[in-house]
């Protein structure tokens, strides 16, 4: 022991040398991994994105632990970093507790409303986008079967199942749609095997198009359709790259620029941000990988769904606002 | 006397092994084009630097210094518990049933609740595999770990399907009230004047993993019952002659192994989250197996084992945080640590071991006998 506190002696020298600038901005990623090509990712972009335009440098962690929460959370902020986002749900209860305790600190979280002065809650209507990309996969489906693949079963990711099955429907009222959720806890966000799994039982329920809500199963989902030589639905960030050919869309849900954005601003202005099709916080993505899978009267359709949702003459039902939903029983 | 002194068996190999942990660590960091000196600066700064490392430090320790305990128990008897994690899990089930449940009215009378909550849920998940083990001949490491997975997936259930509260997304528990949150080592501190930094995770519970410390050696080397382990892991013939049960003592060694594990879950469960979380236990039931070898299963030595352990935990973290050495590395060198403290150990001892010995040669023995 007497080497560590030589060491120490050493290093309490050291620490003033090595000081670590303040005020950098800090993110944390929830479990899934920032390089779950979806959600997560989409974060990670937005971060990267401000740092290759402003040269500037940023934290982050990865969540390894349901149990790590709060510790991350306490370290970034207790370290100086300003502002701290997060990605998931997840974070909620434990922000609740942990803003009160660094007022100076601005907190951006994602996917959940925390009430405290210092935190700016990130929300998207994900059924809206969702509505557009069920749209899409009734009028591209040639069995009237599309299939839906949460990643945990938790109401957000019910909304997001529940605007698919309502898009779907509203494009053809005989679609069926099948829906399976990958699991109850946080590990089903980064299972592609079970992933792949249903997605193959749902093939072979019909199915021929297959949206994935599911953080990093869904890369699984995505394979599984694309060997079974049938199509999907990517989420979060923009897969139609993934499988070129073989992803009908994505629903694109602006993580990225919510992260950036964040980022950029000078002071946050607090209170709950709701991004929705009308901001374009959520949509469908094309380009080129989709191009020849999409026809011009299937995008003129879509194109006009969402601007009769804009102007608000389609009313898409959000799940979480009670729990329920029309065009699907979970 | 063909062995090396006491103090080389207890100080200096362990020393040995952990330098040439920490020198092939320094080649992996090197390896992937980072400074190893600097990376090493980072860790004791960031764990033992200041106060609020201090916090995390011990923190983690006082979990690893119940699982260590768990396991050194047990080791005692010759049983190989390596189902810490599990028992650890469901300590924490009981600690939040016990929270959650009864309206305490101070802090001290839950906290003595939790820990026979902790402590019993911990010793019946023992149990199981004690009784196959003591009963059937199934073996005690196949066991206790198959029930570290059991214990996971009804955790799993139980927070998923039975305590998460209405309306919440996430598989928690509920907060547990405010009168069963224990007082922070911060709290503990300033009644004798010692300053700490506010807003770490380290509490109370570490008085109470340092009283278990001093329990566990007076049952292991001072009452009839530690005698009795010791003798059955001895040699379980010699056990029998002499009149003890090897049945009654497997399942009471493994059932206070399983209690101590469990009582880990004061700290993590009750001390720092205040809910009960997925994965709570986080390795640290695994961690305790190093701990114990690393301690050679003397409470002193997993108590040392134990801060070791925290520092390379919190240590670990700060690396991550703040240099682009990635997490698993930190994994890599607590797997060398393990590695060369507990399976390589004889790579060095053999040696020291012979070095004393050639040394002692050099020196006139009287008390040789003639036939040596």
């Amino acid at each position: 022991m007497s080497l560590m506190k030589h060491f120490l002696g050493a290093a309490a020298t050291l620490a003033l040398g090595t000081g670590v600038a303040l005020a950098d901005p800090a993110i944390i990623f929830d479990l899934g991994g920032k390089f779950d090509k979806s959600f997560n990712e989409a974060a990670f972009n937005g971060a990267q994105q401000w740092a290759q335009e402003t040269g500037g440098s940023y934290k982050e962690i990865e969540m390894q632990s349901e149990a790590q929460r709060e510790q991350a959370l306490r370290r970034l902020a207790e370290t100086g970093s300003n502002p701290v986002v997060m990605t998931g749900f997840a974070f909620g209860s434990v922000l609740a507790e942990v803003a009160g305790d660094y007022p100076e600190t601005d907190f951006v979280i994602v996917d959940a409303v925390v009430e405290q002065p210092n935190v700016t809650s990130i929300v998207f209507k994900e059924h809206e986008g969702s509505y557009l990309v069920g749209y899409m996969a009734a009028q591209a489906s040639q069995n009237n079967t599309v299939g839906f693949i949460g990643g945990m079963d938790i109401p957000l990711i019910r909304r997001f199942a529940c605007g698919y099955a309502q898009g779907a429907k509203a494009a053809n009222p005989d679609t069926t749609v099948i829906a399976n959720m990958t699991g109850t806890t946080p590990a089903a966000w980064n299972d592609p095997v079970k992933g792949a799994e249903l997605t193959k039982a749902q093939i072979s329920q019909g199915a021929d198009v297959v949206y994935a809500a599911a953080g990093g199963t869904g890369v699984g989902v995505l394979q599984a359709a694309a060997d079974e030589g049938k199509l999907s639905v990517g989420v979060d960030s923009n897969q139609n790259g993934l499988h070129p050919g073989s992803v009908l869309t994505s629903m694109m849900k602006r993580v990225d620029v919510a992260v950036y954005e964040a980022f950029s601003a000078d002071e946050l202005a607090g209170g709950v941000q709701v991004l929705g099709l009308s901001n374009d916080g959520v949509g469908y993505a094309m380009d080129e990988n989709n191009a020849e899978l999409v026809s011009e009267e299937m995008q003129a359709a879509v194109e006009g769904v969402k601007a009769e949702i804009i102007a608000g003459n389609i009313e898409v039902h959000d799940y979480m606002s009670d729990e329920s939903c029309p065009a699907l029983s979970f | 006397m063909d062995r090396m002194p006491r103090w080389a068996d207890i100080v200096l190999i362990p020393l040995i092994n952990l330098l040439l942990a920490f020198l092939i660590s320094g080649l992996v960091i090197l390896a992937i084009g980072e400074d190893p000196i600097e990376a090493l600066k980072l860790m004791v700064d960031g764990a033992l630097g200041s106060t609020y490392g201090w916090g995390f430090t011990l923190y983690y320790a006082t979990n690893f210094i119940f699982t260590g305990l768990a396991v050194a128990v047990a080791f005692h008897a010759s049983l190989f518990n390596i189902g810490g994690e599990g028992q650890a899990a469901l300590g924490g089930l009981g600690v939040a049933l016990v929270c959650l449940m009864v309206p305490w009215p101070h802090w001290t009378i839950a906290l003595i609740a939790a820990t026979v909550g902790a402590g019993l849920f911990g010793a019946l998940w023992a149990a199981i595999p004690a009784y196959l083990q003591a009963k059937r001949g199934s073996h005690i490491v196949i066991t206790t770990i198959m029930f570290n997975f059991i214990a996971a997936s009804l955790l799993n259930y139980v927070l998923v399907n039975m305590l998460r509260p209405a309306g919440s997304m996430d598989p928690a528990t509920a907060k547990f009230p405010e009168a069963t949150h224990l007082p922070t080592l911060t709290d503990f501190l300033e009644i004798f004047g010692i300053p700490f930094a506010a807003r770490t995770p380290a509490n109370i519970t570490l008085i109470i993993a340092l009283l278990a410390c001093v329990a566990v050696y007076f049952l292991i080397w001072r009452t009839r019952l530690g005698y009795q382990i010791r003798a059955l892991g001895k040699s379980e013939p010699a056990a029998i002659y002499a009149g003890i049960s090897p049945v009654w003592i497997i399942m009471i060694t493994m059932m206070i192994s399983g209690a101590l594990a469990g009582l880990m879950a004061i700290n993590n469960v009750m001390g720092e989250a205040e809910r009960l979380v997925l994965n709570s236990v986080e390795g640290a039931g695994f961690i305790g197996i190093a701990v114990a070898l690393m301690g050679r299963s003397h409470p002193f030595g997993v108590l040392i084992a134990a801060l070791l352990f925290g520092f390379l935990y919190q240590g670990g973290a700060e690396l991550a945080l703040w240099t682009s050495i990635p997490r698993d590395l930190v994994v890599v060198i607590q797997a060398l640590v393990i590695l060369f403290t507990g399976a390589l150990d004889g790579m060095v001892r053999t040696p020291v071991e012979r070095m004393f010995l050639a040394l002692r040669r050099r020196k006139p023995q009287p008390t040789r006998g003639p036939a040596e």
